[in-house]
């Protein structure tokens, strides 16, 4: 797992988001309009491509693109 | 482990009924344009099914009951056994099983009680009906399972309102020897309890003043304690943690793959989550009938009224090969793998007051 394709696989699940928009330090709540169905979309793509699981707490404690990445980089790891 | 197999029962045949389409969440003006296109798109809902005031699950449930018996040709006094399974039952007092024993002209030996599940209503009813009827009780019974679900809905609450449809489902089955075994892989977590509930109304927290006072949750949910609160991210990762291996863990008890069932009907929760499970196990879209564009998430109905809706013609011609999952509010989910032979399924009815 990399971010580049962390980044790929979100921009692939979101029409609205221009590929090259989202970078790792993007704040993701001002990128696309974050809403609660966004955020569902968002743990759909985590659960099926890497089967972890991401709770409404990663979500409130994450500000960038990064921040989401890391967390869920540490649980593959484990 | 509540994973187990119940020979000698057959499903014979089943009924869905629906008030009209009334409502269209196109039409949602709560929340902008946008959201309304967003939350069709991924939530998949689009035409909502409400019951007009006055009109409860058991009359929906009567109706598909009386079409049903009328089809099967069944002598009701054979009836012994009826379980009606939903959250919004007539009265608080009495049961609401006994009033439609005596509406659909049952029998004083019929057995007739009320369980109160949701989601999972319909895997939960299957389970109990087949066992009653294994331990001899009765030859002949009546699964009914439904809800009104938009009684308690706020309209200014976006997680649920334009989610929820009404529906009511009846369900014949009969003891025969020779009929293959439904497996059931039920399950139970309670410490979720909160995911989705009505706070006041019941013994815990009564009726108060108090209970309609409309608050501010957050951006676009506004509710009382006496509407229905469902948190979407805990229900998300609930249902994407305990389905699948709820699932396959039956099929390894059975010794069968996902390649032996024809169908897989889950309980319609929202078309995201649906989908996420449907790709988790791998499965064509063909083989996972959908119900939820058309009625919304009908709570314990959502099983049945998919298989009518969606496989009347399958159901009602031949042999069908079906696992059926549900699961919701509890938290409570299970599975069931069951084979169907030719069933009387007449097309879903609409509800006219």
């Amino acid at each position: 797992m990399n971010i580049d394709t962390f980044i790929k696989q979100i921009e692939d699940e979101f029409d609205d988001l221009k590929p090259g928009v989202l970078k790792p330090d993007s704040i993701f709540r001002e990128v696309f309009e974050w809403n609660s169905i966004n955020a569902l979309i968002l743990i759909a793509m985590v659960k099926t491509e890497y089967d972890v699981t991401i709770s409404a707490d990663d979500l409130i404690k994450s500000k960038t693109v990064n921040d989401i990445y890391s967390r869920v980089a540490s649980r593959i790891e484990k | 482990m509540a994973i187990f197999s119940i020979p000698s029962i057959r499903l014979t045949g089943m009924a869905a009924s629906v008030p009209q389409p009334s409502e269209h969440n196109a039409d949602y003006t709560w929340i902008s344009k946008k959201e309304r296109e967003y939350l069709i798109r991924n939530i998949g809902v689009e035409t909502r099914h409400v019951a007009p005031k006055g009109v409860t699950t058991s009359d929906l449930c009567v109706v598909a009951a009386e079409k049903l018996l009328n089809e099967l040709n069944w002598d009701r006094k054979e009836i012994e056994l009826l379980i009606f399974v939903s959250q919004s039952r007539d009265y608080l007092v009495p049961t609401t099983a006994c009033i439609v024993q005596d509406r659909l002209g049952l029998s004083h030996s019929c057995i007739a009680y009320d369980v109160g599940m949701g989601c999972s209503g319909y895997v939960y009813g299957l389970s109990m009906v087949a066992s009653m009827m294994q331990s001899g009780v009765a030859k002949k019974a009546l699964l009914m399972v439904g809800d009104i679900s938009t009684l308690t809905t706020s309209y200014r609450d976006k997680s649920t309102y334009p989610l929820f449809g009404d529906a009511g489902t009846v369900t014949a089955l009969e003891f025969n020897p020779g009929a293959t075994p439904f497996a059931f892989n039920l399950q139970t977590d309670g410490s979720g309890y909160k995911a989705i509930m009505i706070k006041d109304g019941g013994a815990r927290h009564k009726m108060t003043r108090q209970s309609f006072d409309m608050k501010k949750i957050s951006k676009g949910i506004i509710r009382s304690r006496l509407n229905v609160e469902l948190d979407g991210i805990e229900v998300f990762n609930f249902s994407l943690r305990e389905v699948v291996p709820n699932i396959k863990s039956l099929l390894k008890y059975t010794e069968k793959s996902l390649d032996d069932i024809d169908f897989l009907v889950f309980h319609q929760a929202n078309l995201l989550i649906n989908n996420t499970l449907r790709k988790m196990l791998k499965l064509d879209p063909e083989k996972v009938p959908y119900s939820i564009r058309e009625y919304g998430n009908t709570s314990g109905a959502s099983v049945p009224l998919t298989m009518v809706s969606q496989l009347r013609e399958q159901l009602t011609t031949g042999k069908v090969k079906l696992m059926l999952s549900a699961f919701g509010v509890g938290l409570s989910w299970g599975s069931v793998l069951l084979e169907t032979d030719g069933i009387v399924c007449p097309e879903v009815i609409e509800f006219d007051k």
